[in-house]
């Protein structure tokens, strides 16, 4: 299968172990992600107010360039766009949602575009990596295991684009299981904890880091509480927060253990007993190989 | 017997442009404390988001000097669990916006140094950048 794929800036930078790790588990599920051609930034974050629609250009021109990814064998099909990130799911989701609610607000939005070869019908959906994984199966998925990861403790982590607001999430805003049946499925145990959902406070770790470390704090202890070994996201930004923001908490608080945080792709290319390549680990801060090393690769 | 608050014009039309910027009828809010129950943020906020409803829905000017919506980071769990179905970050982003389309900026990146410039990712300064500027 060759479905087309956006990848967002944080995949092509300081989450490459992201992208690196998802491209090699596709593939070995025979799934192949097709950079989408001349991608642009999504906008990030959606623009919640009626009367708002240039922040909507960047998804909707995202959308228009899917137009011949079939038509010119580039992909096997052109009314799905895969996405990973879960920022980027979330401002795709809520745009479409909005264009296609409102055709008057399409046809600005294209009439603004003119220049464009494609127009933007509203009929592309947008398939986070996970929602693909279980259209595949997670039985099937377990076919393709490996590496034993039994006795690894990890703790799914949605954070908060993923499953909010109802209408763009993949799953139960308040009870989701996706991430738990993935990580069942590589063979490894999924963590039950209760801020699996908590916010780590976004894009606040510009101007209120105090704030966010504050909220990281709460959801580390929590997955350490629960004695989880890992834990994993699909979300650069929490990535971030959760992941850089460890060596401010040891700085403040001299007894913290870290913790690694992963991508769950990156979970998939180690249960796949994958090239060590393809785990993308050079971007973690929190290096999780000693933890691999006396947990999985013995 | 029913009773009924009459908001004078000025307030009436500070809470129409809310409304109208948020498409949210903040008049069926309970007042019930759902979405300050639940909010990751509400102990660095100086007003709950119940207590910025309530501002909203008298038209109380005010609640633009308030913190609350810059803190507010659109993280959606007041929104899911509203039970009047209350969009609570919408209306949290249209009073942020009410404050940028003034060009009262919460975000100079000027004031940020090279270093933490270099340390952050673009997600986070782009985000950022949309939500706390003009």
């Amino acid at each position: 299968m060759k479905i087309p794929y956006f990848p967002g800036c944080s995949l092509k930078t300081y989450a490459s172990g992201f992208e690196k790790s998802a491209i090699a588990a596709g593939k070995a599920l025979d799934i192949e992600l097709v950079e989408l051609p001349r991608w642009n930034c999504c906008g990030v974050v959606s623009s919640l107010t009626k009367d708002d629609l240039m922040h909507h250009l960047a998804p909707v021109r995202n959308l228009m360039r899917l137009s011949d990814m079939k038509t010119s064998g580039l992909a096997d099909e052109d009314k799905r766009l895969l996405v990973l990130c879960s920022m980027c799911m979330n401002t795709f989701k809520r745009t479409n949602l909005k264009v296609r609610e409102n055709s008057e607000d399409l046809a600005t939005l294209n009439d603004f575009m003119y220049l464009e070869e494609a127009k933007y019908d509203g009929s592309v959906d947008i398939v986070h990596f996970l929602e693909l994984l279980k259209e595949y199966g997670f039985d099937k998925i377990s076919e393709s295991v490996n590496t034993s990861l039994a006795g690894l403790k990890v703790a799914p982590y949605y954070g908060c684009m993923l499953i909010r607001p109802k209408e763009v999430g993949i799953d139960d805003a308040e009870e989701p299981t996706i991430f738990e049946n993935l990580i069942s499925s590589l063979g490894a145990e999924p963590v039950s904890w209760h801020a699996k959902n908590q916010c780590c406070g976004s894009y606040l770790t510009v101007n209120k880091q105090d704030t966010v470390i504050k909220l990281t704090r709460r959801i580390l202890d929590n997955a350490q509480q629960e004695k989880a070994d890992v834990i994993v996201t699909s979300c650069p930004l929490c990535a971030f927060n959760l992941d850089s923001r460890q060596a401010l908490l040891q700085e403040t608080n001299p007894g913290f253990e870290p913790i690694p945080v992963l991508y769950f792709t990156q979970l998939m290319a180690i249960a796949f007993g994958l090239d060590a390549a393809t785990y993308g680990f050079e971007k973690n801060k929190v290096d999780p190989m000693p933890l691999l090393n006396k947990k999985v690769f013995i | 017997m029913a009773k009924k608050i009459k908001l004078d014009d000025k307030t009436q039309a500070f809470q129409k442009l809310v409304e109208d910027l948020c498409g949210q009828n903040t008049a069926k809010c309970d007042q019930c404390g759902t979405c300050s129950g639940g909010c990751p943020f509400v102990e660095d906020m100086d007003i709950t988001p119940a207590e910025l409803m309530r501002k909203v829905m008298l038209g109380q000017e005010d609640v633009l000097e308030s913190e609350t919506m810059w803190i507010c980071a659109t993280c959606n769990t007041c929104t899911v669990r509203c039970p009047r179905k209350l969009d609570v970050s919408k209306i949290a982003e249209a009073l942020r916006q009410i404050r940028l389309r003034n060009e009262i900026d919460q975000l100079d990146i000027g004031k940020i140094s090279r270093e933490e410039i270099k340390e952050l990712p673009q997600i986070a300064l782009i985000a950022a950048l949309r939500k706390l500027s003009s």
